[in-house]
């Protein structure tokens, strides 16, 4: 209680009673980060297996299983952060049909069990039954569960995986559309708070999961390449770059375009929202969000669809433009969430919100919310290689 | 000639059978989305009661009784930062800036600090749940817990209740709080628990002035009813469409 006395202290002007704690802390703008970055890798995914980019090969599986790892760990900070977790599966088993959480779950659990389990199992099934094969004792047994069964391997069969691996993945990428643009909506309906009530919130959430699913992919397969201690794929790298840099002129767009919208309708919230993202959203939103996040990738991005400088550059530029790209959109996480809460629905007052270090919501916990998805990565790289997958011949 | 003529008003009886079906049809099958629309409902049985509140700010002083037997009444924690009810102070200065205060909810009464030759005028707003017909609260709520009573007083069941505080960050008007024993969302019942015995709400008991009056908002002639007939009432954040049932007389345009 005794920061809630010291927030209070902290207040600026009239806000309401009830509004002096944030409720939504880091854990909520965790959650929409990271079902941004699966829906996002799984889009650049889908660009080989539906619409045969075929230079993206290499990032294919790595795509597909950081979609699963993030998605696996997406709901444990929101589950996490709610005042009674063992309630969670109330959401599932009593859901109200006009919420639209409630409906999320539905959408996350299709997600996982329908699009992304399946689309891996039949990219992996032929290679599990080879494995299972290869391997000894525990993992032989662990690779055999995993084939469900089917140990068929005759062409025909392999060439059905294909087609109904193909089948799923297209099924895949309006569902991928679904799910974050559902995250938007969440935000997007509230219609008491002006900063998250547009309509465009769910596009805007969109696209700005489809840049920062292809960002991660793009740190990851660079990471990856240099443990493995492998050639990095230059034209593979050039391609991913190439959609980062379309998708985020149409984030950008959206996103300023939102930002114009608010200023010209300049409502009666118009003066509050000014005063939030001249003051408490300023380095948040203009340098980390604005600047170091979206203009110089886009810039620099922009400037490698005219010039294209040496390898060793481009592959530097690529490697900090990720994690410029990933820093930023975790900010836009941020400041949607964390800045919809900083202003009083009176207009008249700012509240304040400090990061605890430690604590059920605090730092410490979040950066293990933020690291549990690469340790899952790692142990699904491990157990299903991509560069250990035989072309079928 | 004549058989073709039949033949033809035929099938555009049929045609316009087809189309004047499909609508029905399609508009009968669009029906159930109504409830993706709006939680709550309408107060369909007109003989059971529907409350509303009325507030008369003319007759507000500010004591603060209100949101004092509040807290006691509902077992609302005493720290200044979780409220059922609570009264704010309005002081609109010559300039036309405002300055909006509710030290400790009101509880502990007012002092006004701005100099009397800078006022223009101040008045007092105690605030609750606006107990919308239309709630956005209910709406959220992802697994039912925030609910409608039939006399149309939002109530959150604390056993259902996961706290995740969407409905917290739904309601426009600041209402609902995280206990922070319980964990769960706490809001304004309009002490259900008296009003179900015939016995009225705690802040509307204890208010000296008889600012605040509940009732029927069926019952033409009840007290309630009355105050809107006598008064030219409004409703707090209208545009918001939120069916607020908390009407305000004299309710001035700085007040959100």
């Amino acid at each position: 209680m005794e920061h809630l006395y010291e927030m209070l202290s902290r207040v600026d002007g009239y806000i309401y009673p009830n509004e002096i704690e944030l409720h939504w802390g880091i854990l909520i703008v965790l959650y929409p980060y990271i079902t941004g970055l699966v829906a996002g890798a799984f889009i650049l995914a889908s660009l080989e297996r539906v619409f045969k980019v075929k230079v993206l090969k290499p990032t294919y599986q790595l795509a597909l299983l950081t979609a699963l790892a993030f998605l696996i760990v997406a709901i444990l900070p929101l589950v996490s952060h709610l005042g009674k977790p063992f309630r969670a599966y109330e959401i599932m088993t009593t859901p109200q049909s006009h919420s639209a959480m409630a409906i999320f779950g539905f959408v996350y659990l299709w997600y996982l069990m329908v699009v992304l389990l399946l689309e891996i199992w039949f990219d992996y099934r032929r290679d599990l039954v080879l494995w299972s094969e290869e391997k000894k004792g525990f993992w032989r047994r662990v690779y055999k569960i995993l084939t469900l069964g089917v140990f068929d391997v005759s062409p025909k069969t392999v060439a059905w995986d294909e087609k109904l691996g193909y089948i799923v993945t297209v099924i895949g990428i309006p569902s991928a559309f679904l799910l974050h643009g559902y995250v938007g909506f969440i935000f997007g309906s509230v219609k008491a708070n002006p900063w998250w009530s547009t309509v465009l919130m769910p596009v805007i959430f969109l696209f700005s999961a489809m840049v920062s699913g292809i960002a991660l992919v793009m740190f990851l397969y660079m990471v990856v390449s240099w443990i493995r201690k492998v050639e990095i794929d230059m034209p593979c790298l050039d391609e991913v770059g190439k959609y980062l840099f379309y998708v985020l002129v149409f984030d950008f767009t959206l996103e300023a375009l939102d930002q114009v919208h608010r200023i010209y309708e300049a409502e009666e919230s118009f003066e509050i929202l000014h005063m939030l993202v001249n003051g408490k959203l300023n380095i948040t939103l203009f340098v980390l969000q604005g600047l170091l996040g979206t203009i110089i990738p886009l810039l620099t991005l922009g400037f490698f669809r005219i010039y294209k400088p040496k390898e060793k550059i481009r592959k530097t530029a690529y490697f900090i433009i990720s994690l410029l790209i990933l820093m930023g959109i975790f900010f836009m996480r941020w400041n949607v969430v964390i800045g919809g809460q900083l202003f009083s629905k009176s207009f008249l007052g700012f509240t304040s919100f400090k990061l605890g270090l430690i604590g059920g919501e605090g730092f410490l916990m979040a950066i293990f919310w933020m690291l549990l998805p690469f340790c899952i990565l790692a142990f699904l790289l491990w157990l299903l290689p991509p560069w250990k997958k035989q072309e079928v011949s | 000639m004549g058989a073709k003529r039949i033949n033809k008003s035929r099938r555009r009886f049929l045609k316009k059978s087809v189309v004047a079906g499909g609508t029905i049809l399609a508009t009968s099958g669009l029906k159930p989305f109504s409830v993706l629309i709006f939680a709550a409902k309408e107060p369909e049985d007109t003989l059971n009661p529907w409350y509303g509140i009325g507030i008369d700010i003319e007759k507000c002083i500010g004591c603060g009784m209100c949101a004092k037997s509040c807290k006691l009444e509902n077992d609302v924690p005493q720290e200044p930062f979780y409220f059922r009810s609570w009264v704010e102070q309005y002081t609109i200065k010559n300039d036309g800036t405002i300055k909006v205060e509710s030290p400790n909810g009101g509880i502990d009464g007012f002092s006004q600090s701005v100099p009397d030759n800078e006022i223009f005028k101040t008045f007092f707003v105690p605030k609750m749940c606006n107990q919308c017909a239309k709630s956005p609260c209910t709406q959220v709520c992802p697994v039912g817990a925030t609910y409608e009573s039939p006399e149309g007083i939002a109530l959150v069941d604390e056993e259902y209740c996961i706290g995740c505080r969407y409905c917290i960050q739904a309601c426009p008007y600041g209402c609902r709080y995280l206990h922070p024993e319980k964990k769960t969302v706490d809001k304004c019942t309009l002490c259900y628990h008296r009003i179900t015995k015939g016995l009225k709400p705690a802040c509307m008991e204890t208010c000296p002035t008889g600012a605040r009056i509940y009732g029927d908002l069926n019952d033409k002639d009840g007290e309630l009813s009355l105050f809107l007939k006598k008064h030219n009432c409004q409703i707090l954040k209208p545009h918001l469409n939120t069916g607020s049932k908390l009407y305000y007389n004299e309710l001035s345009a700085e007040v959100r």
